[in-house]
């Protein structure tokens, strides 16, 4: 089993990001669950949400403490909630930056730990128009995970969830926004 | 004639919320009357689609209140039509004039309720606090471990609800947001195969068979209310074996397995966590951990029928384990009581065996509160302080803040 914990602010999509990935591995057939950890809503405030992922059957409906996985889509949130966190320095990380894994690990004296950088935010940016990073991560976090599940199956699932929301365009956009960050991930 | 949407089982990623609306899709209930309130209005949102979607061919009520959308459903049961609704927390609290109307009348409807904690302090969040202040109002009582068993236990209930031993309304809980708003795998059944189960409501007594008019609700004074209570008492003692037959014909019609209680490695175990709802997933986890890691043998009793509640299946799994400690957990208070409402319920199976095991209880989970891993393995290394002769307090709480 792979706990994922998600770090983004309220409006950015992760809850979403987070549906998609466990309906796509669901599809898959296979096991998974997606938890937000519902507060007091508001937009632009830091907010987690959880995935876990597995092959057997998951029976746990508790918050993920230590989470295997760290997802940070918004890069603000480094200096401002503690996104280390319950980890240990077998955790792998992925985060929304424009910096690369060392300059990630030199400024925040992470030890141990495998970091991934992509910068979403730039994706989001280029092919949406907008700061919209929780589609781009997905696509990180799915190249990350290895062949757990298949890109294709999350296109799907993207296309399941916002077909009917939003123009052919847009849709496009958020396709092409999930390939780029699946490529551009970089590790150390 | 409403389309057909799923035409053979289907696994999908669905919340405890769409599987509870997916199930009553599949029922096509005639009345449906409910009033928002989280975690349950994106219950009734996605029943509204469906509605308005032409997916259901059910009367849709959108009432002013909790109290009002019992009272359509029990004007609407009265008058022959299989009625549904769900509601939550503080909308329970509300409808609990009228949840004894429905029991009181013998009105077979089918409830979800998604567990929520009461006031004050406002919380939104999952606990049984809810259901268990609603414990003695004539209700069958199923309590869901998660979104799949809510599906189950729904499509269940309406059996159970209609039988002519019964006739008694039921509702089944599920934890607020921690089952109601996650996303896991759920298994659907086939709507053909759902509507075959549940079979036609065979109306009894009712208020719109006009050539054979009778009064219901009426007026009964001190010659004899009682008589109907004594009644009500005979219907949930039926209920115990009707449930249990109903569970039986779903095993052998879809392969899942239904009883009063889930054991869970409680055979050769020397610790027993009683607990209902989602944490005893958790416990399940927990239960394995402690095997492979420390060889500590704990086993879980998980609680489905809440109401009638199970003593006999109780007792016997804890009679034919090594019990030497029993944990109950409460996800609700019963302040002065003893310990929680779960807690008297075991107590109470043990008087009726004449049988005497160390047991204590476990407060958590209130207001949605985490109850993670490391909480249950807490409770554990309580009991094994318990059996080894340790005085503790019967009341316990978990990942309190102190």
């Amino acid at each position: 089993m792979i706990e994922i914990r998600w770090h983004a602010r309220g409006g950015q999509g992760a809850v979403t990001a987070s549906k998609i990935l466990a309906s796509a591995v669901i599809r898959e057939g296979k096991y998974a669950q997606s938890n937000p950890d519902y507060g007091a809503e508001r937009s632009g405030a830091p907010l987690r949400a959880y995935n876990r992922v597995s092959e057997k059957p998951i029976t746990l409906h508790c918050m993920v403490l230590n989470p295997d996985i760290v997802v940070v889509v918004d890069p603000t949130l480094l200096k401002a909630v503690p996104f280390l966190e319950g980890t240990d320095e077998n955790a792998i990380l992925v985060i929304n930056t424009d910096k690369t894994p060392q300059e990630v690990r030199e400024k925040y004296g992470i030890k141990g730990r495998k970091i991934y950088t992509v910068d979403a935010t730039k994706i989001a940016m280029e092919e949406l128009k907008r700061p919209l990073m929780n589609v781009p991560m997905l696509g990180a976090l799915v190249k990350v995970l290895n062949g757990l599940v298949d890109i294709k199956t999350v296109e799907e699932d993207i296309k399941k969830a916002f077909g009917k929301k939003i123009s052919e365009n847009a849709l496009a956009a958020n396709v092409r926004a999930l390939y780029r960050a699946y490529e551009e991930v970089q590790s150390e | 004639m409403r389309p057909e949407l799923i035409k053979e089982v289907t696994y999908v990623p669905y919340s405890g919320n769409m599987a509870a609306a997916e199930a009553m899709r599949q029922i096509n209930p005639d009345v449906v009357a409910a009033y928002p309130i989280t975690p349950q209005t994106e219950l009734m949102q996605f029943f509204a689609d469906f509605v308005a979607n032409g997916l259901v061919d059910s009367e849709y009520i959108p009432v002013e209140s909790e109290h009002s959308a019992m009272s359509a459903c029990v004007g609407a049961a009265a008058a022959g039509s299989r009625a549904m609704t769900a509601t939550a927390g503080p909308g329970l609290a509300y409808m609990w004039e009228v949840l004894g109307i429905a029991s009181g009348m013998r009105l077979p409807i089918v409830m979800t309720v998604v567990n929520r904690a009461l006031s004050a302090p406002i919380n939104i969040h999952g606990d049984q606090s809810d259901m268990m202040g609603a414990r003695d109002q004539g209700w069958i009582m199923l309590f869901s471990e998660n979104a799949e068993e809510q599906y189950d236990n729904l499509i269940q209930a309406i059996r159970i609800a209609e039988d002519e031993r019964t006739r008694l309304p039921v509702m089944v809980g599920m934890d607020g947001f921690v089952i109601s708003h996650a996303i896991e795998r759920v298994r659907l059944l086939p709507d053909r195969a759902v509507e075959e189960f549940v079979g036609e409501l065979k109306p009894m007594y009712p208020l719109l068979d006009v050539d054979n008019p009778v009064t219901h609700g009426a007026v009964a004074m001190t010659d004899s209310y009682m008589e109907f209570k004594r009644q009500q008492r005979e219907a949930m003692t039926n209920a115990y074996k009707v449930i249990k037959e109903v569970g039986e014909a779903f095993e052998e019609a879809f392969g899942r397995k239904y009883e009063h209680i889930e054991t869970y490695k409680t055979e050769d175990a020397d610790y027993i966590l009683v607990i209902t709802g989602s944490a005893a997933g958790t416990a399940k986890y927990v239960v394995d951990k402690l095997r492979e890691e420390k060889s500590i043998k704990a086993g879980l009793i998980k609680i489905r029928t809440f109401r009638p509640f199970p003593y006999n299946d109780v007792m016997d799994a804890i009679e034919a384990s090594n019990c030497k400690a029993i944990g109950i957990f409460d996800r609700a208070e019963t302040f002065g009581g003893a310990s929680g409402p779960l807690f008297e319920e075991v107590a109470t199976t043990q008087y009726l065996r004449r049988k005497y095991y160390p047991m204590t209880g476990f407060i958590y989970g209130l207001g949605g509160r985490d109850t993670n891993v490391n909480h249950i393995e807490e409770a554990i290394d309580k009991l094994m302080r318990l059996a080894a002769g340790e005085e503790i307090p019967l009341v316990n709480y978990l990942n309190l803040k102190e």
